[in-house]
């Protein structure tokens, strides 16, 4: 089972077209914005300016992004990222604004082994998670990267899961859409 | 200068076209510049039209929905405006074309191991080129109709095949790679072996895309690492005393856009009625570059005169397309689904 999960999440580099006919997928249950957070674009601009009111915002936009990937299963353990400390409140970083008032997002993760090959697969269900709930409603700009110093190949998968052509292509793949599936489903 | 121009250059906003579903990744102008085709993440090809001319209101004419089973990253029209060329992440690539009164795919171009990034004709007609995350580029003879031959396969990049364009009038061909590099081939005259003739290297990330000037004695290249380079080829004697190893030309990187894009930056597209770099970034800004008229040749400044401040897209764009025939008018689409055209005014001061 293990082997064949890395085979799986190698292929992200490597997309494997073994040839499983695509299921018809299920839509992933996505939980509802707190209300709060759904009105946030409808703030008036003087409330923006307030460089403490940012300050909050992004903190608040933080631990929303956090909400929704703390609950990630780990593709081969029977545990959330966040029983694992793969994912943490404090990597969770809004880094900035666009010129258009995008805010930036830094998340950070560490990977349990440094030779997880798992490490793509987990880049793989965090954007696809936040693609699908937070940025479905407020669009953000998101940079992953891999805790500093965890892991063996660190720059090629920092790469990896930022090119949104590989990771499009890699959501294609009835096989690894199968696994981010599994992994971002929620439970309740 | 025509009334409607502002003191300032400008990129206005002409019309939003929308229809797409999710991401629209490239859009590509017939060369006669009456229709404008798209195509995305919902696996259809929309070709786009006017009423009375460009300037009109353009609608979608046709839909091409049953040729790719996966994305479609790229679409093309040959030189001759008569096939229409799609690439996809189903690692094929269909040539259509009206014939029978209606687009048909009358051709499937089958061999990459994984998605097709891009397709491309050489000015003839008569060659082709597309490039996969496989890592190879493939040269294509248009053997006779609806035949396409595999010419070579080219393995010169060790990563990621991102894009693949023609020279304007000669048959060298130019690939941008994951692996930070552009590489220029052609064909050995000799023994007719396709071979790797440059290898530019000055990017510090992954390479998207590519565009040579309208003489093709410059090329244009963006990357992931948020810069714009120019190169600038010198030919064996050259007067600057630029050393050509084997006689062989060589691409020098003569300017560097630093610092105005504060992401990846998608695309670029060089027009070849005015000389404007169009590019497209992952910070959702349409931006425009001119050229100083008081820069050295070999050392050329590239000034921004306009972006898309206002009525910009509202996620990253994908790409830009000058219009053939148009000065100023400039076609982007984006990751929001979609497509806007824009006038670039010059200014009148």
């Amino acid at each position: 089972m293990l082997l064949s999960l890395i085979q799986k999440s190698k292929s992200i580099m490597g997309i494997g077209e073994n040839a499983i006919p695509a299921s018809p997928s299920s839509p992933s249950t996505v939980p509802p914005l707190p209300n709060d957070l759904q009105s946030s674009s409808d703030k008036s601009p003087s409330s923006m300016e307030a460089h403490g009111t940012t300050q909050s915002e992004h903190k608040e936009f933080q631990e929303l992004i956090y909400d929704y990937i703390r609950s990630i299963k780990d593709p081969e353990k029977p545990a959330t990222l966040e029983d694992l400390h793969v994912v943490y409140e404090e990597g969770v970083q809004v880094k900035g604004v666009t010129a258009d008032n995008v805010k930036i997002v830094r998340i950070e993760f560490n990977p349990t082994v440094p030779h997880c090959s798992l490490a793509t697969l987990i880049g793989l269900c965090i954007r696809v998670q936040l693609e699908r709930t937070v940025a479905h409603t407020n669009p953000f700009k998101l940079d992953i990267y891999i805790k500093k110093g965890t892991h063996n190949t660190e720059e090629e998968i920092n790469k990896q899961i930022n090119d949104k052509e590989r990771i499009a292509a890699a959501m294609e793949n009835p096989n690894l859409r199968k696994i981010v599936e599994d992994c971002i489903q929620d439970d309740d | 200068m025509s009334s409607e121009n502002p003191a300032m250059p400008t990129l206005k906003l002409v019309q939003v076209l929308t229809g797409h579903r999710g991401r629209v990744w490239n859009i590509s102008w017939h060369p006669e510049g009456n229709l404008l085709t798209s195509c995305g993440e919902d696996k259809i090809i929309r070709i786009w039209g006017t009423e009375g001319g460009v300037e009109g209101k353009w609608v979608v004419k046709t839909s091409l929905t049953d040729g790719h089973e996966r994305t479609i990253r790229e679409v093309t029209w040959s030189p001759c405006g008569n096939y229409l060329a799609s690439a996809s992440f189903d690692a094929t690539t269909a040539i259509w074309d009206k014939k029978s009164g209606q687009f048909e795919c009358n051709a499937t171009l089958e061999g990459h191991e994984n998605e097709v990034k891009s397709v491309s004709w050489a000015k003839s007609g008569q060659l082709m080129a597309t490039c996969s995350r496989d890592k190879t580029v493939w040269v294509w003879e248009v053997a006779e109709e609806d035949e396409y031959e595999c010419a070579a396969v080219l393995n010169a990049h060790t990563q990621d095949v991102k894009k693949v364009i023609w020279h304007p009038n000669d048959e060298l061909l130019a690939s941008a790679s994951y692996d930070n590099t552009i590489k220029m081939f052609r064909e050995d005259p000799a023994d007719q072996e396709w071979t790797c003739v440059a290898t530019l290297s000055s990017h510090t990330s992954t390479v998207w895309s590519i565009a040579f000037n309208k003489t093709g004695t410059r090329l244009a290249s963006c990357s992931d690492d948020g810069t714009v380079k120019i190169w600038q080829v010198y030919l064996p004697g050259n007067q600057e005393g630029i050393a050509t190893p084997d006689g062989t030309p060589v691409w020098k990187c003569v300017s560097t856009i630093a610092g105005m894009h504060s992401r990846c930056v998608y695309d670029v597209a060089w027009c070849h009625q005015t000389g404007l770099i169009a590019t497209a970034s992952a910070d959702d800004v349409v931006r425009i570059f001119q050229e100083s008229l008081d820069s050295d040749p070999n050392q050329p400044n590239f000034d921004l005169v306009a972006s898309s401040s206002t009525n910009g897209h509202k996620q990253d764009v994908n790409c830009v397309a000058w219009h053939p025939t148009v000065a100023g008018l400039l076609a982007s689409c984006s990751d929001d689904g979609e497509i806007r055209l824009w006038k670039f005014l010059e200014g009148t001061s």
